[in-house]
């Protein structure tokens, strides 16, 4: 039986994911994820056309608070964890050419 | 009995009447964890000269005559959840060296309360796993059999305080991971209600699923750490605005006429005998204490695993793509281009069940599938929170297994990933509804091999802030039993792979 997720399938979800995997990780995914999906597929045996769904439990929509000036992390502490940084800037690898 | 075996009430009553203080306590707790550390290897991060200056500090404040039910007890907390002043590792490579700017409010709370912190435990990797085996660094043992997985993902946490080398520890539960390794080691894990405390600061895995929740050696202890955590907190928006009953307050030794509700589905076939049988005694046991027992369906329970392994992995994809190598965490700096430092930061830094879930995630939310996988998963989610709530109109609270074996062996299950997931079956549930639960121990099974006693758990689920009814009822059974009482000996060998926890000073 073919494979819910192809070897192809899993390089482009990697892609979308922007996750470099290893030639035998694709193999193992293209698997493990199969059959997973599989499993998960006893879902469709319910009927839900008329189920609403729910994204979230609790009954607070669009929490907001008043638009105060309050204190916030100094420039340094935000950049301590920095890989590479620059007059206090990230420093990043080039986008375009 | 030695210091560190003492419950958090026991020590705060000591430090209370001055015939301990908080530095004493805490080198006792630290002479434990230099004694067995090497074989459970519950820490990731240990602060010692950090905990005995909050000690000092602690006891200083008792001299000037404040006073408190966690000022000066020496706690442990799961390493995913962030502190200032110790690495938050989330037991992965990608921010093995990250230090977080700011504090969670959970430990802004604590250190208002001048507790001590002893370290940060070891977890599966962002939380994800049930046996702490996908920690990047190592797995933490199981104190009752060094051989067997101590649960997951809070596993550091539960072997931590079921071996003594912590009073007491904060875990995080997004499909059972306070709750099962609560289960697995022996001791009390509470699942709060979502919304009732704060993850502002805990690293997000599965937002709309994600609660921080205590891990106690009793009931009367898991009840003050819930005091002292459960509050509102503007800075998580999920967070609900109520004020915060008294806990300790619930600690009533007394269920009569409380109807307790037995759910059908949670009775397994395949299950370990033992633990059936234990659970069924425990529901026996609060029925001769005069709560109304009866049998309720959760129509849907087979159905909260696929469920879950749609939502939770489809957040953790748009949760973790914020772990690209540019402003903190590893990163790969012999890249060509900003992509490949993405591509190549990730494949390096991840370890292979993060990026099963990543792949997951993203498939389940990537174009054509979306309505297939997700939408059909969050309907599902609708149908899940309905037996619940048609459930608790009929009871206070529903009493069932935690997990359908005990503890298993380390490396049993990490080759099959469909069958690490199955042992989360009896927890997925609770969360997938936002409801709260209690862990508890009601019993030990033997194993059959070398005739070690492995702790069972029950879990008593309760409403959306329901956790006043599901204390009561937790504390009632643990009042009229000494599961809670007994302590692994911890001879042995541990069997697990990898380094020694690192120490204070890694960096």
């Amino acid at each position: 039986m073919a494979l819910r997720i192809s070897r192809e399938e899993v390089a482009h979800i990697a892609e979308l994911a922007k996750l470099g995997l290893a030639e035998e990780e694709m193999e193992l995914f293209s698997q493990q994820l199969s059959r997973v999906l599989e499993y998960a597929e006893m879902l469709n045996r319910l009927n839900t056309e008329a189920i609403p769904p729910t994204a979230q439990v609790t009954s607070l929509y669009s929490v907001s608070r008043p638009d105060e000036a309050r204190p916030s992390l100094t420039q340094e502490e935000v950049l301590q964890n920095a890989p590479s940084r620059e007059d206090g800037y990230f420093k990043i690898r080039l986008v375009l050419e | 009995m030695e210091l560190c075996e003492l419950s958090i009430a026991q020590a705060e009553s000591l430090l209370e009447k001055g015939e301990v203080s908080s530095v004493e306590l805490t080198q006792a707790v630290l002479e434990r964890i230099e004694a067995v550390e090497s074989r459970v290897r519950a820490y990731v991060t240990m602060a010692p000269q950090q905990a005995l200056e909050q000690a000092r500090a602690a006891d200083k404040r008792r001299a000037q005559g404040q006073g408190g039910a966690l000022l000066g007890i020496p706690l442990a907390i799961k390493d995913i959840i962030c502190t200032k002043d110790m690495p938050t590792t989330c037991a992965s490579k990608i921010l093995e060296n990250f230090i977080s700017p700011y504090e969670a409010t959970v430990i802004e709370r604590l250190r208002r309360e001048g507790v001590v912190i002893l370290g940060k435990t070891n977890l599966d990797e962002f939380a994800m796993g049930s046996s702490t085996e996908n920690s990047a660094f190592f797995p933490t043992c199981n104190p009752w059999d060094l051989e067997r997985v101590p649960g997951g993902s809070s596993g550091g946490s539960a072997a931590a305080v079921a071996a003594g080398e912590a009073l007491g520890a904060l875990g995080t539960d997004t499909g059972g991971s306070v709750r099962q390794p609560a289960s697995f080691c022996g001791i009390v894990g509470l699942k709060p209600t979502y919304g009732r405390v704060s993850r502002y600061g805990l690293v997000a895995f599965a937002s709309s699923l994600d609660q921080i929740g205590p891990l106690t050696k009793d009931v009367a202890d898991c009840a003050l750490l819930m005091n002292a955590i459960a509050h509102y907190d503007s800075r998580d928006s999920t967070c609900a605005n109520a004020p915060t009953p008294d806990y300790a307050s619930s600690l009533v030794a007394d269920v009569r006429g409380m109807r307790v509700g037995i759910p059908r589905e949670y009775f397994v076939e395949g299950m370990e005998p033992q633990v059936e049988e234990a659970v069924r005694r425990a529901v026996e046991h609060l029925e001769g204490l005069g709560a109304e027992v009866d049998e309720v369906s959760l129509a849907h329970t087979e159905y909260a695993l696929p469920t879950y392994y749609l939502i939770a992995p489809a957040e953790a994809s748009a949760n973790l793509a914020r772990y690209d190598g540019i402003k903190y965490g590893l990163s790969y700096r012999e890249s060509v281009d900003m992509w490949d430092t993405y591509r190549r930061t990730r494949q390096f830094g991840f370890g292979a069940e993060v990026k099963r879930r990543i792949m997951l995630g993203t498939y389940a939310l990537s174009a054509g599938y979306y309505d297939a996988y997700y939408l059909k998963a969050q309907k599902v989610r609708t149908l899940i929170r309905q037996d619940f709530d048609r459930a608790f109109a009929r009871f206070d609270v529903l009493v069932a297994p935690v997990a359908p074996t005990p503890a298993f062996k380390i490396g049993e299950k990490v080759e099959d990933p469909l069958q690490m997931y199955l042992s989360d079956i009896f927890t997925l549930s609770l969360n997938l509804a936002g409801l709260c639960g209690v862990s508890i121990p009601c019993g030990f099974a033997v194993e059959p091999e070398r005739g070690k006693r492995l702790p069972i758990g029950m879990q008593i689920l309760g409403p959306a802030f329901g956790e006043e009814a599901i204390l009561r009822v937790a504390y009632a059974y643990e009042q009229t039993t000494n599961w809670h009482r007994e302590r692994p000996k911890l001879d042995g060998g541990c069997q697990g792979r990898g380094p020694q926890p690192l120490m204070e000073g890694r960096r």
